[in-house]
């Protein structure tokens, strides 16, 4: 690990000051940044050990935990999410629970105990593929990591990669959990910058990979996250996260969904669908969505959402059972959201 | 302290760590007042790191690399091996630490981050006098390990479970346990050994 500049705040306007400390930032990408905000570090302490983030300064922002940045409030209209939260007091929180069930129990399929201890909110949408050739920096060929050289994982191993929003220069999956409940509750973000803070659909935080895939998120690189909102919605609390993967716990998505319905009887009138653990970014699926309104839920019109879902999928030499895996989890989540007692 | 590593012939990990505490019991007994400020290391990142922390109920002023973890603060400065380095990535467990009563992986934080904090080792779990922790005592009735690296931390992760109400049944157990691997896959011992500190815990 290269040394670096350690300074502690409570101040989130004064972190984004300190942020770069007036030095020119030779990245505009600011997963790349040298100057690094560091929360629960589970992310970032990780990835320097490894050589992958080199940051020469790190702005330690734990004690943002204790201000309004650390806090969870319920309003008339939503639920807003402090981004310095931890994921463990979100998961447990009975409200959270009861009424956004899938937000709930999208971090608490998550990681393990500990790391839900630690890790905040605004890290956890932020954190980085688990891309072996992106975390491995023996890898020369990694156009995430080194803009540019190439993708490894292209002709590579690639069982855990993705299918969906990938290009010809990376398909790293896009690893969280959380992000899927956000995106498909319609969330918006708060972030706060050197010109003040601005808001915005969370769906636009995220950048498919495309040319440049190490440019990850829309955020300058001293914007920090300050809270997430998501709007009360008929089908926020019939919602779930299912989570599909190699074992039971402490295990990233092979495949999973995030979904809500709002139901009539027995027909739809609104569903929100996002799919984890098989596209390069949180993966709203929009014309699912649309299939499926004001549909009675049966058999043939689950498996058309599915088929839908997936149409664009672009499968590589190992990762080929993720559609098929990943049509199944949102058919099987579908039923189980249809199937809720609320 | 790396420094004083080769100033004898007889160099072993034991006379090592001895030398390592030594050396820290200097710096801690050191009396500054507590800095005021955010603190905030020098210009030159190369610089020492001063640090005041609670340890299983004994303050220590620290100075270190600014790039230590916690876990190489406890074991290499402090002296406290019992904390264990697995993976040192986040992905065993076998380093956790409760940081003002809350499971942490020591691994995965920075030394510099625990200011003010209160941090329990498994050398803080026993009474003075010598007297086991429930937790301590049911892995041992239970057989709850082979080799016995993972289970510092399996203990402090347990004692943790119990305390956040998530020991309730089995399967509860497993999955709040989850974070903890163990290579010697004493897994149902380990679920048994919680089971009976649970009501020992509750007792107390």
């Amino acid at each position: 690990m290269q040394p670096f500049q350690f300074s502690r705040t409570a101040d989130a306007k004064s972190a984004v000051l300190m942020h770069g400390s007036g030095r020119k930032d030779a990245s505009s990408d600011p997963a790349n940044a040298s100057a690094q905000y560091l929360a629960g570090g589970t992310t970032l302490l990780d990835l320097m050990k490894l050589g992958v983030t080199r940051p020469g300064q790190v702005i330690d922002i734990n004690d943002l935990g204790h201000t309004k940045a650390g806090t969870i409030e319920f309003a008339a209209d939503g639920l807003r999410l402090g981004a310095m939260s931890r994921m463990s007091a979100a998961a447990e929180h009975p409200d959270i629970r009861r009424n956004f069930p899938v937000v709930s129990q999208s971090l608490q399929l998550a990681a393990s105990a500990q790391i839900r201890n630690m890790a905040s909110l605004g890290g956890n949408v932020l954190q980085r593929t688990r891309c072996s050739y992106f975390r491995d920096v023996s890898y020369e060929n990694c156009n995430k990591r080194r803009p540019g050289s190439g993708c490894a994982a292209l002709d590579g191993v690639n069982r855990s990669h993705a299918v969906l929003g990938t290009s010809d220069q990376c398909i790293a999956t896009y690893p969280g959990d959380f992000a899927q409940a956000l995106i498909a509750l319609d969330a918006r973000i708060e972030v706060l910058g050197r010109k003040g803070t601005r808001e915005f659909p969370f769906a636009r935080l995220h950048r498919q990979p495309g040319e440049a895939p190490h440019l990850e998120t829309t955020l300058a690189p001293e914007e920090m996250i300050v809270a997430f909102y998501i709007p009360k919605g008929p089908y926020a609390r019939r919602s779930l996260f299912l989570k599909v993967r190699d074992r039971e716990s402490y295990e990233f998505a092979l495949a999973s969904a995030a979904v809500g319905l709002d139901l009539d009887g027995d027909s739809v009138r609104q569903a929100r669908i996002a799919l984890g653990g098989v596209a390069t970014v949180p993966w709203r699926a929009h014309k699912a969505e649309q299939i499926l309104a004001g549909k009675h839920l049966n058999e043939a019109i689950l498996n058309t959402a599915a088929e839908v879902a997936f149409e664009d999928a672009l499968p590589r030499s190992h990762n080929a059972f993720k559609v098929e895996l990943g049509k199944r989890t949102l058919i099987r989540a579908l039923r189980e959201t249809a199937a809720m007692e609320i | 302290m790396v420094s004083q590593a080769n100033s004898g012939p007889q160099w072993s990990r034991r006379n090592f760590l001895a030398t390592s505490v030594a050396s820290t019991m200097s710096v801690t007994l050191l009396d500054y007042p507590p800095a005021t400020a955010a603190p905030s290391s020098s210009a030159d990142p190369r610089d020492p790191f001063v640090t005041n922390t609670t340890i299983n109920e004994r303050h220590y002023r620290l100075a270190f690399d600014v790039r230590t973890t916690l876990l190489d603060a406890l074991r290499e400065h402090v002296g406290l091996t019992g904390s264990k380095k697995g993976c040192d990535h986040g992905q065993c467990g076998a380093c956790t630490v409760l940081v003002d009563g809350r499971r942490v992986l020591s691994c995965l934080t920075l030394a510099a981050s625990t200011e003010g904090k209160n941090i329990t080792t498994i050398e803080g779990l026993a009474q003075a006098d010598g007297t086991l922790h429930p937790m301590q005592q049911a892995f041992i009735d239970h057989d709850a390990f082979q080799c016995g690296y993972c289970t510092p931390g399996q203990i402090l992760s347990a004692v943790a479970c119990v305390d956040e109400g998530h020991a309730d049944s089995e399967p509860a157990i497993r999955e709040y346990m989850s974070g903890n691997l163990c290579r010697c896959a004493a897994y149902p011992n380990i679920v048994d050994a919680i089971g009976q500190a649970k009501i020992k815990m509750k007792g107390a």
